[in-house]
Order: C-alpha cells, then structure tokens, then sequence
C-alpha cells in the first residue's frame, strides 16, 4: 500500500475542487471497495479526499411524488426506508440482496454505483487484463469467465477486449425504475439518466463511466412511477447469500384485466458492462398475454445480439438460457401478484 | 507399555461442559499467536512469484531498503543460510529456483506493517519464466505411482475385479470428479518469532506444537530443546496448520537476521491460497459390479491426484472403498499427476471427503439401476469384518445409523421415481449417503500431572502439549482428566498449546482426544498408583502415550449416515438444501456440547464442499484466482437449513480407556454424495463433479 494524504473538505464543492485539480487523487466514501483495491495495490491515489457527510444522507420528497436519494444514504438505511419498500420494491430487494449487513451498513448511494468490476483478473495485479493495464490483454476471455458479460461486451481487437459485468445490484434496479444521478463537477450540477452514467467498454475498457475525473455523485434522483409499485428483483447467484448476481432482473408490470400486458421495465444484471436496460424485452411485453411464452419470447428478443463468452475455463454460454428463466420467474411472480390484487 | 489398570468411570465425560476458555474468546481477551507481545517488534512482507516457474535473475532492494522504518530486506543472496538442505517447499530465500507462483522470493521487515508492505511492492525482480505444468491431466506422461499413503499402500487388489465385473450380472463404471479446496480458517497462518542466544522462540497457529518444533529444528539444524513452540489459541485450522509451511519458516528466517527482535507476520487472505496447503482435485473412476439382488461383487475406485512437483501428498480417496462394503473382488488405485504448484496437505476428512463423494453416488446409481432402495442395498453389503484387514470390528454401527436415520428423516415413504415432486416451482428430492472414519492413536505424547495442595482439595495440574485449535481441546481433556484422578473438572488446572510440555501429537486425524486423552488417562493411572488419592503438594507423574494393546486385533471406525432433502429451482436451477440429519456411531461422546458442535460443523461443511468450494486454479498461470471470500465460496447462513444430529450410544471397550472414537471429520463424509443424490432424485439429473452448481439443471 502506498502512503497517501486524507482530506476532509468543509463541503462538496471543497471536496470536487480538491479531486479536479489532482489526477491522482479520490473521493472516498464507505470504502467497502475503495479500501480493498488500496490493499490489493490496484488503486494508489495520491489523495483521500473523504467525502461523508458531505452529500446529502437525507431521503427526500420530490415535488412530483419521486424521492431523491442523497448520495451519502447507506444501503441499509436506503433498503429500510418505508417509502422506498412501498413505492419502489424492486429497490429494496436489490439493496437487501447486495453484499451483508455489515457493507450495507457502510457502503453509500454513491460508492455503490461507482463500485468496480469484481472480475478477478482485474483484481490480480499478476494476470494480463486491459481495464487496468491497458493493451495487456483480457485474461478473462480464455479464462475463469463464470461472472462476465454476455451483452455489449469487447471481444476483439485482443488489446481493447474486455468482457467484465457491472457487479452492482442497486444499479440495475435505478435503471429499470429510471432514476437520474445528480453530479456535481467544477462547473456545476447536472443530472443524466443512469443508463447514461455507465459505459461499455468500447474500445476503452479503463473508463467504467462518462463521469469526468473529479465529478461527485451528490444524489439520484427516482421519477414517480405508479408501475414501479409492482415491481420485484430477482437475483440468481452461486450461493443464497452474500454472492454477487451470476444472472438478475429488475422488473415492473402492469397487466389489465384481460390479461394482457400494458406496461413493463426490465432490467439485467450479471450480463454485461452496465447495469442493462432490457428495452428489447420490453417492446416484446406490451401488449402481450401474461404467459410464460411472452416472458421467453421477450428474453430471445433481448438476447438477439447475444454474445457468450466461450472460455475453455468456464464462460458465459450458461447465462443465456439463465437469463430466460430468471426473467420468466420474475416476471411470472409479478403477474400473479397483480392477479391476485386485482381479485 | 501397560494400558490403564483401572476403569475409566465417566462423571465429567458425557456431562456437557463450555468451552473453559470461551469467555475470554467472547469478550477477545484470548490471544492468538498475531497479538504475541514481541520485544523490539517488526514487521514481516513477502515478495512473491508471479511466475509458475523459472529463476530469479536479478533482484533489486535499493528502493525498499531506503524507505523510512525498513530494516532489513532479505533475498537469497544475503538471507541466513539454512542448516541442511531443506525441501524446496521448506528452503525459503535459499535458491534462484521459482517453483511455484507466490513462491516468498524476498522479506521485507520494518517496524511498521505498513511500511513492510509499501516496501515489498517497491521490490524489484527480474525473472526468467520457464514452461509449466499445472493441469491435472490423467494422460500426463509425468503421472506417477506414489510409494505409500498416509494411511496404508498404495494400491490394493483382492482378487479379480475386472474378470468378476465383466461376469455381473449388472456392472456400473462412472468417473467422478472433486475440486481443488482450500482451508481458509478465518484465522490466517500467522508466526511470531525471536532468536535470543542460539535459542529459537516461536509463536506459531499451528495444530501440532510438536510438529512445528520438529521442522523447524531439522531446517536451522538445532536442537529440538533450543526451539520452543507455542500456541495458545488458533483460530481453526483443519489440516492447513498441521504441516510446518513456507511462512513460518520464513519468518524464523527472517528473525535469524534481527537477533534479539521479535519477528511476526500474518498471512493476507490472498496469500492463504498460495503456500498453506490445499486439498488436491481428484479424478475418480469407480466400477460396482452386483448381482440381481444387489450383492457387490467387485469394487474397483481408481483415483488420480492433482500433485506438486516440489512435495507430495496423497489425497487417499480410494482409501475410503477397501473397508465400506463386502464384496467378493476389490481394487483401490492411486496415481498423481506432479504440477507446478504448491504442496498439497490433509484438509479435514482427507480420502474420506472426496472419496466417499465417489464411493456413495456410486452406491446410488447401482441402487436406482437395480430399483432397490438405496439404504437396503448398503445394508445388503454389510461385511462382517472388515474388508481391508480381515479383523473383527470392535464396534461397527452402520446399520443401525441407517436404519435410525430413516426413521427420523421419514425414509419409509419415500418414492424413489426422480422429479416427480414440483412444490411451489422447486423440485424435492431427498438422498442418504453413508460415512466412515478411523480411530487412529497417535505415538508420542507426553503428558504430566503434578499435584498442587494437600488431601481432599489438593488441585491437579495436568500438562500436555495439545492443541485447542476451536475444537474444544481444554474442555474435553479437562474432563478426562478429570475422571481419570475420580475428582471435580474444577480441580483440574490443564496447560496446553506449549512444547515446554513435552512432545505431543497434533490436533488431527479425529484422533487429538483419542491421543492425548489416553496419554491423560495413563499419566493419571501412574499418578495414583504412586501416590494414591491423597497426595502431597508437589507430587508429580508423567507418562507417554499407551500403546492400544487392541490395535492388531480390531478394526476400529466411527460411522455414520447421513439423510437430506434438496431443492431444485424449476426455472433457474438453483440449488438449496432445506433438511439435512446426520445419524452417528463414534463411541462414547466426550462433550456433547462441543461434540454437537463438530457434527454440525462437519456437516456444514459437507455442504459447503458439495455445493460451493472450488479453488479456480487458471492452469495458464498456475495460481488460484478466485483468491478472497468474495470469490472462494463457503456456505453462508442462508444456504443451510434444518441440521438435525443424532448420535447412538455406544461401548467400545477397545479403542482406547474412554471410550472414544474421534469426531472431528465424520460429520463431513458422505453429506455431499447425500446431496448429489437427493438432487438426482429432484431433478432426474445426475452431476457427478463437484461443486454442484445451478448451470447442471438449466
Ligand atoms: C465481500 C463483498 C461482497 C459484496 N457483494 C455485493 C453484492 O452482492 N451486490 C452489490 O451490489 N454489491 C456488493 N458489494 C459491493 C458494495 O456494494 C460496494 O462495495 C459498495 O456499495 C461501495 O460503496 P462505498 O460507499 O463503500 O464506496 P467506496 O468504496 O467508498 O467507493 C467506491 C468508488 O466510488 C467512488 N465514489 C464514492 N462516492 C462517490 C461519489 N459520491 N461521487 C463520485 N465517486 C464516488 C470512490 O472514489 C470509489 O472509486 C460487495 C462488497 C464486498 C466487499
Ligand atoms: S474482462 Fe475486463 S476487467 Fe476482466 S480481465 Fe478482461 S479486461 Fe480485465
């Protein structure tokens, strides 16, 4: 571990000033990752600069009827708060199916979004991989590949290839429920979608993000949503807890009487750079029976463009078929839910 | 030498007891060997390999060396020679050679860990990378025929299996296949070491004070009287602290450099999977052949071992088929396949963990070919003795374990048809799976009891250099001790965990109890033969471990069955285990607290083994990658539903004075062969490689 300075700004724009002015420096916040890839060597700032208590740990009303998280919230207490679990279920399922109590309890609005591949390669300071030494290669193409993308990936040319999946839970629920991120950077606040926020690895798999070095996550912000009320998360992964997704769906539906699907939001987790929005999936569903053969059918649309990672060490092929099945699970749960209600 | 005169009588033993110790756990006042005080303290960081193989061509210290707090940086150009040619695993910072990825190539210590740890990564080596090998390939031209096991030959044929298989009238051949493992006690492997006048002095995690002596005396050529190794606590160890490995005599090393100070380092999780051991991947192919009415008629367990090039370990998985069952013809093979990796070791239930995954589903399949229940067909099998030594068993409880599971578990009416239960989108199945575990003594304890007061109230101090590694060493040999001297625990004052005490073996084998116990027991009987149950202040006795006068002519195993439901999502493939019962026969029950707790824990991680371990050794760099806990699955709370244990009553007067057969590691045996089952009977799918993940049932 390399020595570094710590600071504490008096506010936020302190705390984006500090960051702006030094490449090497970052903001700090539960350190539930940040503190682990300072151990690991993957990650030598110069600066500290800790921002806790300087985004908002508030979650607030919004004039239309949404909520704004404040970037300082912890998971614990954003998956708890009452609001949260009536109008946006899908949110606290996913909170709840991140990471254990103890790194809910640290880990913030912010930091979770901002969290790092957890492909092991990456972490590995002695394998080849292009996100953190650009040009060396991708290790996980021919390699241990059980957690990587399945969608968007880079595949080739070898020295931009990158294949690794968005690790967060939280995330892929705010995209399905299309929540805004609020960032503060030198020249101000602006808001973007979050399906904005994350990249795919291009032909730059180094920059997780669209965020400019030293910009600050302040808060994200969730529209009102009536469909939202319905909604569920779904994770699959290799244990019943405290696991990182191999494949999970963040859903919301709305059925009519007959049956028939009138709205829906699906999101995917496990599959790819980003947390994905299924927007394929979506047009499939509306206007569609509730059935089993819909859910499938829209998977396959979602699919189309699908593109494995095929690793004598274990690759992605499996998460295909995983995520029809995830997706028809989720989406089989919700309309009987809806169902039931409406009797 | 003689065995007790007199009958051991239980008061304490069978009464449960917690932990002596426990408090002080509970509140963290107990101290493991990391917190050892130190004079002078500094701290240890290693350079390692990051080649499989190769040679060290040039290393460059200048710029660790010149950071603020380091003292030394210790490569094998200017580190202590050792005193004889050490094994390449034990011969740290003594040659160019890389023989292995995370191979220590240097020693930073400073007197912050900080500052060791900055330092080490400023470090700079030169490295030649040659070719390597790290595939467990069965057709590898290096495959070799080990010289022995742990626990007996190597190889072991009883007739003609091969003519009987081809005469039975229904044959079953399949391969198996178990992973790589790690330990990973939540403890990591940590030393504290201190050269003061010759004399070596260390605190080391280790399961075998004795051991650890041992290795490091023949490695700095002392005397084992110059070396004292202690340890007081360790925080779990299961097989990984048994052996002496590269840390520690890294650290004894490096403490040799800084004469007078004290020298301690504490492995990162990463560095756990590196040079601690591991339990070796195994390819198994198993063939039953039977008669219509499921009469064995040949067994034959063929396994091949992933190895290591610098040491070798065994795992002895065929070992667990020469003595389950009766048949007629019988062959146990065991080959290796030498990598370029670390040195395998014992890792809890080693043979029987792996082996009887084989041996059980084996057992299954025939069950489900030949449509009998699978608990009649074992106990269609049942030998009258044992296969292996022809002896007479001096108490073999299968039977009974099976037929007392089935009625607890409500085996009776089961339906053996597969994925034939859909309950509320899972598929249920249940499976059984038997296990077996053997009651070894080992030679070589020493232990000594000293009265201290007069008559009545004198109280007894009882030494032995025995290990508490969780396991519940200080309450289990207390009440030995205890009943041994026929007074309260609460006169008891036992001291272990020191080699002040003497030789001692180590906690392992399921046999620390066993051992040290009768070692107890003896020490007591000499006691009291001198000095009757009044004694003088001061009053002393000692005495070595007994051998067991039985041991040529009875076959001595615990056993055990175990019982569990599986549940298999309809959609996704996810797997979970809602119900698991162990039944087992192991002699008397020293604790039943503490031994509950090794049952459950057993069982535990019987589970975790068939559903979530796996060490992902990437062949093209020869390490395990998925190299923290986020990443090396165990089971979590969640994973593990309803443990239900139920153990039998049960007089062995042979094994040794108490009674007692040893439980550290039946409680693992067979519980993932149970699972796998219960997830054939499901699903109708039949995974014969472990772990078992949700991509088998998509
Ligand atoms: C063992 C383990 C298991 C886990 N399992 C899961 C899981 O199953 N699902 C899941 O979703 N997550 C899981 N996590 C990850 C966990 O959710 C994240 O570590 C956590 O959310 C990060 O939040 P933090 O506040 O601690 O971030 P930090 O570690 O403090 O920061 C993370 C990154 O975000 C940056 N950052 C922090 N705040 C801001 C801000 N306001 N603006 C701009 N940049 C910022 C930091 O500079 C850093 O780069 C797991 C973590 C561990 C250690
Ligand atoms: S998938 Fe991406 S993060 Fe992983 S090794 Fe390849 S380039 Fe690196």
């Amino acid at each position: 571990m390399k020595p570094f300075a710590y600071e504490r700004p008096h506010d936020a724009a302190g705390a984006v000033a500090t960051v702006t002015a030094d490449p090497d420096a970052a903001f700090l916040a539960g350190g539930t990752n940040l503190v682990d890839h300072l151990k690991l060597g993957l990650a030598a700032p110069s600066t500290l600069v800790d921002v806790t208590g300087l985004t908002s740990t508030e979650i607030t009303d919004l004039p239309e009827g949404g909520l704004r998280i404040g970037a300082g919230v912890r998971n614990a207490d954003f998956a708890a708060d009452e609001r949260v679990r009536a109008r946006y279920p899908a949110l606290a399922h996913a909170l709840l199916a991140g990471a254990s109590g103890q790194l809910r309890n640290m880990a913030t609005t912010g930091g979770n979004l901002l969290q790092r591949t957890r492909c092991v390669y990456f972490q590995d300071l002695t394998t080849p991989c292009n996100k953190r030494e650009p040009g060396s290669g991708c290790s996980a193409l021919d390699g241990w590949a059980r957690h990587h993308a399945v969608l968007g990936a880079t595949h080739e040319p070898a020295d931009v290839a990158c294949v690794a999946t968005h690790p967060s839970d939280m995330a892929v629920a705010l995209v399905a429920l299309e929540a805004q991120v609020r960032v503060l950077g030198r020249d101000g606040e602006r808001a973007i979608p979050l399906t904005d926020l994350h990249r795919l690895p291009g032909d730059d798999p180094t920059r997780d993000t669209t965020l400019a070095h030293g910009e600050l996550i302040t808060a994200v912000d969730l529209p009102a949503s009536p469909i939202a009320a319905h909604s569920t998360y779904r994770k699959v992964r290799d244990r019943a807890s405290y696991a990182f997704a191999l494949v999970s769906v963040a859903a919301a539906l709305a059925v009519d009487d007959g049956g028939t699907i009138t709205d829906a939001r699906v999101a995917l987790g496990g599959v790819a750079h980003v947390p994905w929005r299924a927007t394929a999936a979506e047009s499939a569903l509306v206007g569609a029976p509730a059935t089993d053969d819909t859910y499938r059918a829209a998977a396959r649309a979602e699919l189309v463009d699908a593109r494995p990672v095929e690793s004598p060490r274990g690759g992605t092929a499996f998460k295909l078929p995983l995520v029809t099945a995830t997706l028809a699970a989720a989406l089989r749960g919700l309309a009987e839910n809806s169902a039931q209600e409406a009797r | 030498m003689t065995t007790a005169s007199r009958p051991f009588v239980p008061h304490a033993v069978g009464t449960a007891m917690p932990r002596p110790e426990g408090p002080q756990k509970v509140r963290g006042t107990a101290r493991y060997t990391v917190e050892t005080p130190g004079s002078d303290a500094l701290y240890l960081f290693p350079v390692q390999a990051g080649v499989a193989r190769g040679r060290v061509t040039a290393i460059d210290t200048s710029a660790a060396e010149a950071l603020e707090g380091v003292v030394a940086v210790l490569t094998h150009e200017n580190a202590p020679r050792l005193a004889r040619e050490a094994d390449a695993d034990h011969g740290v910072l003594q040659s160019s050679t890389i023989h292995q990825h995370g191979q220590y190539l240097a020693a930073v210590l400073a007197t912050s860990s900080e500052s060791a740890r900055e330092a080490a990564s400023l470090v700079s080596v030169e490295v030649v990378e040659e070719p390597h090998a790290a595939v467990l390939d069965e057709d590898s031209p290096d495959l070799y025929t080990p010289e022995a096991l742990v626990v007996g030959v190597t190889d072991d044929t009883r007739g003609d299996p091969e003519a009987a298989l081809a005469a039975s009238a229904v044959t079953l051949r399949r391969t198996y296949r178990t992973p790589m493992e790690h330990h990973q006690p939540l403890e990591p492997h940590a030393t504290v070491a201190c050269w003061e006048d010759g004399r070596l002095v260390v605190h080391d995690a280790t399961q075998a004070v004795s051991w650890t002596r041992q290795a490091l005396a023949a490695a700095f050529g002392l005397d084992e009287s110059d070396v004292d190794v202690v340890a007081q606590h360790v925080g779990g160890g299961f097989g990984s602290k048994g052996g002496t490995h590269p840390n520690t005599m890294l650290t004894a090393l490096a403490a040799q450099a800084v004469p007078g100070r004290s020298v301690r380092y504490a492995l990162t999780r990463q560095q756990m999977f590196d040079l601690v051991g591991y339990r070796p991947a195994t390819v198994q192919h198993v063939a039953l052949g039977a008669d219509r009415e499921g009469r064995l008629t040949a067994i034959t367990h063929d396994v091949v071992d992933q190895g290591s090039k610098i040491g070798e370990f065994v795992e002895p998985a065929a070992a667990f088929s020469r003595g389950m069952y009766a048949a007629e013809t019988r062959r146990t093979t065991h080959r290796v396949v030498p990598l370029d990796i670390g040195v395998p070791t014992f890792m809890r239930a080693p043979g029987e963990a792996p082996g009887s995954f084989a041996g059980e589903c084996a057992m299954d399949e025939l069950a489900i070919e030949l449509g009998i229940d699978p608990i009649e067909l074992r106990l269609r099998n049942e030998p009258e003795v044992d296969p292996e030594s022809g002896l007479p068993y001096s108490s073999r409880n299968l039977v009974a374990c099976l037929r007392r599971g089935a009625e607890r578990f409500g085996w009776a009416d089961r339906d053996p048809a597969p994925r034939a239960r859909l309950v509320d989108g899972w598929w249920h199945g249940t499976g059984v799976g038997s296990a077996s575990f053997p009651v070894p003594r080992f030679p070589g304890s020493e232990a000594t009891i000293r009265a201290t007061g007069t008559g009545d109230t004198a109280g007894y101090t009882v030494e032995i250099a025995a290990s508490d590694i969780g396991q519940g060493a200080r309450a289990a040999l207390t009440a030995i001790a205890a009943d041994a001297l026929d007074v309260g625990v609460e006169r008891i004052d036992l001291r272990i965990g020191d080699t002040a005490f003497g030789p001692a073996g180590p906690a392992g084998g399921s046999a620390g109890t066993t051992s040290w116990g009768a070692t107890i027991v003896e020490a007591a009987d000499r006691f009291r033969d001198k000095y009757g149950d009044h004694p003088e202040d001061g009053d002393e006795a000692d005495a070595h471990t007994p051998d067991n006068p039985w041991a040529g002519e009875y076959s001595m195993h615990a056993f055990g069955a175990h019982f569990v439901e599986v549940a298999v999502h309809a959609d996704t493939g996810e797997i979970r285990v809602p119900r698991m019962l162990g039944v087992f026969a192991a002699g008397r029950i020293v604790n039943p607290l503490t031994a509950r707790s090794q049952f459950l824990g057993g069982m535990t991680w019987g589970l975790s083994a068939a559903l979530h371990e796996e060490s992902v050794l990437d062949d093209r760099f020869g390490h395990v990658v998925n190299r923290d806990f986020a990443g090396y699955h165990v089971a979590t709370n969640a994973d593990v539903g309803t443990l239900d244990v139920e153990w039998l009553d049960e007089d062995d007067p042979y094994v040794n004075p108490m009674g007692t057969k040893g439980i550290g590691e039946i409680g693992i045996v067979g519980v993932a062969a149970a699972i796998a089952n219960a997830a054939y009977h499901a699903t109708g799918v039949r995974v014969r490689s472990l772990p078992i993940t949700l991509d088998a049932f998509l």
